[in-house]
């Protein structure tokens, strides 16, 4: 079982994982694998109830560029946190291909990855494991606050330094 | 018969520890503990794991070990390094080495490869 | 040099305490090993043979005294009294407790250090010329664009997690690379282009480790403001498609090999073209902002080979030898580049005591403005001192024996810890490069021989270079003994090669005499005034290979 937090909230989860092989609940909304989608897109564009995708990390998104409207999730996998395929991949959705629906981390989802992740573009984390809600969403929060400044763009954070400095200068 | 004890680091400090006869870890090979076969090496094992669940070593593993001179001592070089301490810093390993094993430069290639430097 | 501000301070003030929190969570058991590892390596962190090791991180090899002599007291009070200097230009302490590195990094984070992104998946120390700003022969200070670099890299959320490590090195001297720029992941030379204007030439799939690659050049000039926008294209297309299956294949020379360069080529151009002229343009202000940092300090009218200079080598054959051997030339008359040999017979290359350490601040202070640089070469360099003041410069290094001749020649080993320290390592290295050290210690001997560059690695990971060695070294294990294999012709700079290897592996007792054969061959066959490695060049791998391994010889 997992918890979603979404926006720095612990949120019910009415997305269901629909694994290959098992049968598309009728109602509800589902997300299923890309490959699920490639066979099965007559019957599954035209689902009502709710339609989302999931990505291994070697599934790049330029693969469903074109259906991005379709999918109002979009999850992305970590089978192990070292593999950050998937932060690369969030940013292309958001930023190149403009998707503008939820993009959420999958899999092995760790507590010192939530500030990247909300950097890189992650509008909800699934997390595995029994910590209380109230507990996730303190890390959250401790998280996104552990390192005040930024760099480098990216999607989302404080603004980059380089901006503020400039800024600053010029006032 | 393949003797053997476990072996690891230290969580606070990183330092070399052995599974000691006594259920503890020593930071001297001479106080390990030996299995003299599989069932016990197994069973060194299973603790170790435990160990490490408990913050007390940091990935322990099995190496084998001979008492070939009256000593516990590793088979192979580089848990004599592990065991002693940088041959190129004996100041910081072990002061009480035996001397065919003491990790100076020249001794160490004597002993290791039967020939003078 | 480059100094915080407001936001650099705070930068590494909440990494260290982000990173004492991830301490005291591992201690808890709140983290597991497992999860915890990528964290403290990207905090420099490793866990090796006998004890804990952090690597510092030395900007571009930059340092002043007052950061050396925080070096030294580290050395003092947390470690054993000494420090190791590395082949990227920082320094590794052998000896650190997990439960005082927050209380290290904290130390270094008050004189403007920090020990980020060390080691781990992610973008490293960039590296750069150690004779950046004095050299004649430099188009600009690539130091400026390796602190730009280093602020884009550090804690870049995209790229935390990549396939492997990743590399960056800058130079921008015409003609000569002394930051072996074609041996990393990404390696940038300052260039003009047709119309005069400076930029940056782009390398990428350098590398040494188990498949040595020389990098290929992939684009002949990026513009300044777009510095930033072509590493993010060309890192995003490395963290897409690097390989994750196989981490002995997983940098990113592998993926420009197995891509091919013009197709790796084509996808990094289609990734700028999105990157190019968005957030991450690089304004003018910025450059000029980081560059007035680098600003040569208000040097003295004076002219090249003051009598008092001249005299002094005419009087004195050692200080002739040092000035000779050790002493380069400045880009304003009447300086000097001097450097300072950490490579004394009988010290592990690179290792310097924290008395040495405070003692070369003081030194630095008082004949060099204050400034330090170390070299990939595990050596330091004092920029700029007074022509007229070298003597008295000699003197003092003397004093500390810090005054070996020997840049570049025999005696200037580079070598990795080895086995006495990795816990990757297959074999020593440091007791070879001792032995070695130990058999041509005559310094008339080293001159004799002429420019020979060693270097010498405990395992395939090559920490120590071996493959761009003159004569390279690498340690193996067959049947748990150390075995020693040479390789000859390797070339770190503008001549850029990989060495090859010569024959069988020698065991521990028998490499210091094979070395030597090397050696005699060469001094048998030279040719005047050829160098060991052009010697090589004309002649090939046979002569040393029928030295070495004919038994009639």
């Amino acid at each position: 079982m997992t918890k979603l937090l979404k926006d720095g909230k612990v949120t019910p989860d009415t997305w269901v994982h629909v694994t290959d092989g098992d049968a598309v609940p009728e109602t509800g909304p589902v997300i299923v694998t890309l490959a699920r989608w490639q066979a099965e897109h007559n019957s599954l564009a035209g689902r009502t109830d709710g339609l989302g995708i999931r990505l291994e990390s070697g599934q790049s998104p330029e693969a469903i560029k074109d259906d991005l409207a379709r999918f109002a999730v979009v999850a992305l996998e970590f089978p192990k946190f070292g593999d950050g395929r998937a932060y690369s991949h969030a940013r292309m959705l958001k930023d190149r291909l403009g998707y503008e629906g939820e993009v959420r981390a999958v899999g092995d989802v760790l507590r010192d990855q939530y500030r990247a992740m909300y950097r890189c573009g992650f509008d909800a984390l699934e997390i595995a494991g029994d910590r209380p809600a109230d507990k996730l969403e303190a890390d959250w929060r401790a998280a996104l606050g552990e390192l005040r400044h930024a760099y480098q763009p990216a999607l989302r954070g404080p603004e980059p330094v380089l901006r503020q400095r400039h800024r600053a200068a010029a006032a | 018969m393949v003797q053997r004890v476990v072996t690891g680091n230290r969580l606070a400090d990183g330092v070399v520890i052995y599974l000691g006869q006594d259920g503890g870890w020593t930071s001297k090979i001479d106080a390990a503990r030996v299995a003299a076969d599989e069932g016990e090496a197994k069973l060194l094992e299973d603790i170790a794991k435990a160990a490490e669940k408990a913050r007390m070593v940091v990935g322990p593993y099995l190496i084998e070990v001979t008492d070939a001179d009256g000593a516990v001592t590793p088979v192979r070089y580089r848990e004599r390094l592990r065991a002693y301490g940088p041959s190129v810093h004996p100041e910081f390993g072990r002061a009480d080495v035996p001397d065919h094993l003491r990790m100076g430069s020249e001794a160490e290639f004597v002993h290791l490869n039967g020939v003078a430097g | 040099m480059y100094r915080y501000d407001e936001f650099d301070h705070a930068m590494v003030k909440d990494r260290v305490e982000q990173f004492r929190g991830q301490i005291a969570r591992r201690m808890a058991g709140d983290l597991s090993e497992e999860q915890f590892r990528p964290l403290r390596l990207q905090n420099g962190l490793y866990l090796q043979l006998h004890a804990y090791m952090l690597r510092v991180a030395i900007p571009y090899g930059q340092l002043n005294a007052v950061q050396m002599r925080k070096l030294a007291h580290i050395a003092r009070t947390y470690d054993k009294g000494y420090g190791h200097f590395t082949t990227r230009q920082n320094i590794q302490y052998n000896w650190p407790k997990l439960s005082q590195v927050a209380d290290i990094l904290d130390e270094l984070a008050s004189v403007e250090m920090h020990a980020i992104q060390t080691s781990g998946n992610c973008i490293r120390n960039v590296t750069a010329d150690q004779y950046a700003g004095v050299t004649v022969d430099e188009v600009e200070d690539p130091r400026i664009y390796a602190e730009i670099i280093r602020q884009w890299s550090t804690f870049h959320p995209e790229f935390t997690f990549l396939p492997r490590k990743f590399k960056i090195a800058v130079s921008g001297a015409v003609g000569a690379d002394r930051a072996a720029v074609r041996f990393h992941d990404i390696g940038l030379f300052i260039v003009r282009d047709d119309a005069g204007e400076v930029g940056f030439e782009v390398w990428v799939g350098g590398g040494l480790g188990r498949t040595p690659m020389i990098g290929k050049k992939i684009r002949g000039f990026v513009a300044k403001a777009d510095l930033l926008a072509y590493l993010e294209a060309i890192l995003r297309v490395y963290n897409v498609l690097g390989r994750r299956d196989n981490m002995y294949k997983a940098r990113v020379k592998i993926l420009v090999h197995e891509t091919g360069t013009e197709e790796f080529t084509r996808l990094v151009e289609a990734e700028f073209a999105d990157t190019r002229g968005g957030a991450l343009d690089l304004p003018a202000e910025e450059i000029e902002r980081i560059a007035a940092y680098f600003q040569p300090p208000a040097y003295e009218a004076l002219s090249d080979d003051p009598p008092a200079l001249t005299a002094r080598r005419f009087e004195d054959k050692d200080f002739n030898n040092w000035v000779r051997v050790n002493v380069a030339r400045h880009k304003v008359g009447g300086y000097a580049i001097a450097n300072i040999s950490l490579k004394p017979v009988g010290v592990p290359p690179g290792d310097m005591s924290a008395d040495k350490m405070d003692a070369v601040a003081d030194i630095a202070e008082t004949f060099s403005l204050g400034g330090i640089r170390v070299t990939h070469e595990q050596n330091l360099v004092l920029p700029d001192v007074r022509q007229d003041r070298l003597y008295d410069l000699w003197l003092a290094l003397r004093d500390q024996g810090l005054a070996d001749a020997n840049l570049d020649h025999i005696g200037d080993i580079i070598c990795c810890p080895g086995l006495d320290y990795c816990s990757l390592a297959n074999a020593r290295s440091i007791p070879v490069s001792e032995r070695i050290s130990q058999r041509f210690a005559d310094l008339d001997r080293q001159y004799d021989i002429g420019e020979l560059r060693l270097k010498i690695s405990g395992c395939i990971n090559a920490c120590g270079h071996h493959h761009v060695g003159h004569i390279g070294i690498l340690g193996v294990d067959r049947k748990d003994q150390e075995y020693y294999q040479i390789t000859l012709g390797g070339a770190p700079g503008e001549d850029a090669a990989i060495g090859t290897k010569v024959g069988a592996a020698f065991s521990a007792a028998e490499i210091v005499d094979a070395v030597e054969t090397v050696v005699n061959t060469y001094l048998a066959i030279r040719q005047p005034k050829e160098r060991f490695i052009d010697t090589y060049r004309r002649v090939g791998d046979a002569p040393f290979k029928e030295s070495l391994y004919d038994k009639a010889a």
